[in-house]
């Protein structure tokens, strides 16, 4: 292709997609096929699209989304491992008319931070939290996450995970729907265009949720992990479809508002 | 002349904390601390000055908000006693490695483990050698008095932000629980979100156009490194200017005491019993436990007989004024553990004992 036809394909009427305003110019650190830099790119697109980038306040987790920070242009905090959502309770409760929102893995959540996470969503923090689950711990090199399904084969399950050993795989999502602080619990992935399309308008909804002042929007996104789970980007999503997506149905778990404190006055009356 | 109260020491961390214009209290239950707390949930400030109290699940989440929240530039704190300390100690450490301003209370008690409810300064390692992992400081300054509670809260404040650094408030469960005459600070207002911007606006996460980012994570070893000289260099200008201490009767002292926080009321009965028995004795009080008062020290101690660090703990000060007088003067150490308070005969007979009679 000359640099003409390159010039004329370029031109601002025939644009159809570009890149987010939002996403910085630095490379990505991710493995080629993980789901963490798409889930990236619809967060900045809806941060974009609302307009509230100066109002926008980013809580990185520990694992391989700790640089989330170096992508998207927002002000960041990079938290302790599974501490995100206690940052940002404070910095909710403290400036209570800016977006606040929380970026963690499946260790990070389920595991070290559990209780943080379930805290967060049962005070009914008015944040979004997006839970990036790809039931393995990517970043220390592949090791069983509470979310590993039996008999998957990682690092610290050689032989597959056993439940005998390793307890059983942990639904937290449909724990934190039953929470009544949350307003919105969604689980939705980015393997295909319509799926980033249906995250992106969680995504969005959830900020939404957020301006309203309608509780905790939780998000979590199965994921793949390629390079944890040892097969190329193209088998991982189909392994995500077959065998994750029957234990980590997609679809909304809650889509209301937090529970009326009212409701709640009857057991001491 | 501020307002006059008779109150309890961690009555007067909370009071203080209002009045200081503090944007937000993050805490857990803990005796001999639990005042702090409550005393807040009692005065209601965020109907009076916007300030936040949050009751957090554990000491690890009430760190880590005060983590979120002096990430925002805005002066937050928490408090606690020993067990809830040692679980704030990963979040220390952050906080230390974004360098971030906050406070931080322990009302200490006796351990290890869960230990007792009773006082003790056991923890007087923990705080000033680091506690956390890393290489890294706090300032530590220890109160004797309910008056230095409250005085304490806007030092420490004060110094956090001059120095973007933890502050931490040394206390022990007799003074967190003893009730004395207190001299109130005047209120100062919180201070608005534009203040904040002019004052922490380059670093600090209110939501920007600057990309700021709060973190305490470097992978490239040389740019670590770098940063490591850099608090390195902090803590030297903090030495430099911030070391606090009291002298009591030492014009001429041929002995001396050395104890911070509840042992330095101790000391000062034991050093009048002392004087009536025809013994010089004073009194060499760190006010600041990081910075150490060594050079003070040095200058001071080397002109006595004899110095003796007194102690509620198994001796945890006594080698930082062995250090000082660069072992020119016999240092001895006297010391009660598990929550037990040493009287001033027993002090005093210690002295006498270890010391004048040698
Ligand atoms: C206190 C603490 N323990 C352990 C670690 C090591 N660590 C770093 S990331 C991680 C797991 C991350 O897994 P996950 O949250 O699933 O994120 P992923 O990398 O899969 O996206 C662990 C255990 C740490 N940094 N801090
Ligand atoms: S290790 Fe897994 S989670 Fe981490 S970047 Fe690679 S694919 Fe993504
Ligand atoms: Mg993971």
């Amino acid at each position: 292709m000359t640099d003409q036809e390159l010039k004329e394909i370029m031109k601002p009427e025939n644009i159809v997609y570009k890149k987010s305003g939002l996403l910085r110019d630095n490379i990505m650190h991710y493995c080629p096929g993980c789901s963490h830099g798409v889930t990236h790119k619809l967060i900045a697109e809806v941060i974009e699209e609302l307009g509230i980038k100066e109002q926008t306040i980013g809580i990185s987790p520990v694992g391989c989304s700790v640089f989330a920070y170096n992508y998207i242009d927002v002000d960041w905090q990079e938290a302790a491992h599974g501490r995100a959502p206690a940052l940002a309770t404070a910095v909710k409760r403290l400036l209570p008319d800016k977006y606040v929102f929380t970026y963690q893995g499946d260790g990070d959540l389920a595991s070290i931070g559990a209780a943080e996470i379930l805290h967060a969503c049962n005070r009914g923090e008015n944040i979004v939290c997006i839970f990036v689950n790809n039931a393995i711990y990517g970043m220390t090199g592949g090791q069983m996450a509470p979310t590993t399904l039996v008999g998957m084969k990682t690092a610290t399950t050689p032989y597959g995970r056993n439940v005998d050993r390793n307890g059983y795989p942990m639904k937290i999502t449909e724990l934190i729907a039953q929470l009544p602080g949350t307003c919105y619990v969604t689980r939705q992935s980015v393997e295909t265009p319509a799926a980033v399309r249906k995250t992106k308008q969680a995504i969005k909804k959830a900020f939404l949720n957020q301006k309203e002042k309608k509780g905790t929007s939780f998000i979590e996104v199965v994921s793949t992990c390629n390079s944890g789970w040892k097969i190329d980007p193209i088998k991982a999503n189909k392994w995500m479809q077959d065998h994750l997506f029957k234990f980590y149905p997609l679809g909304d778990l809650k889509d209301s508002v937090k529970d009326d404190p009212e409701s709640y006055k009857q057991y001491i009356e | 002349m501020g307002e006059l109260r008779l109150m309890k020491g961690n009555e007067v961390i909370a009071e203080a904390a209002i009045r200081a214009g503090v944007d937000g209290y993050f805490g857990y239950p803990i005796t001999p601390q639990s005042e702090v707390m409550e005393t807040l949930m009692i005065r209601k400030p965020w109907e009076e000055t916007g300030m936040v109290v949050l009751q957090a699940e554990s000491e690890v989440a009430s760190i880590n908000m005060v983590y979120g929240g002096a990430s925002c530039g805005k002066k937050v704190m928490t408090s606690s006693s020993s067990p809830g300390y040692s679980l704030m100690q990963e979040g220390i450490s952050y906080l230390a490695g974004a360098e971030l301003p906050c406070v931080v209370v322990n009302v200490s008690r006796g351990g290890p483990g869960l230990g007792t409810i009773q006082p003790s300064q056991a923890d007087y390692l923990q705080v000033t050698k680091g506690g956390g992992h890393g290489d890294y400081h706090v300032i530590a300054l220890a109160p004797n008095s309910v008056q230095e509670m409250n005085d304490f809260v806007a030092l420490a404040f004060d110094l956090a932000f001059k120095y973007r650094i933890p502050a931490v408030i040394l206390s022990d469960g007799a003074i967190g629980q003893m009730m004395e005459k207190v001299e109130l600070s005047d209120f100062v207002p919180r201070r608005t979100e534009e203040q904040i911007r002019k004052e922490c606006g380059d670093w600090c996460t209110l939501g920007s156009n600057r990309h700021n980012v709060v973190t305490s994570l470097e992978l490239d070893s040389t740019i670590m490194e770098e940063r490591n000289v850099k608090l390195l260099k902090k803590y030297e200008e903090i030495s430099k200017n911030e070391v606090r201490y009291e002298e009591y009767m030492t014009e001429d002292a041929e002995y001396l005491f050395v104890a911070f926080g509840s042992c330095s009321r101790i000391c000062k009965k034991s050093i009048e019993m002392a004087r009536e028995k025809g013994i010089k004795v004073g009194l060499f009080r760190p006010i600041t436990l990081f910075p150490f008062p060594t050079q003070q020290l040095k200058v001071l101690g080397q002109k006595m007989k004899g110095i003796m660090s007194v102690e509620m703990n198994v001796g945890q000060m006594v080698d930082d004024v062995r250090l000082a007088v660069e072992c020119k003067v016999p240092v001895e150490f006297k010391g009660r553990y598990g929550g037990i308070i040493p009287s001033p005969d027993e002090v005093l007979q210690a002295l006498e004992e270890k010391l004048v009679r040698k």
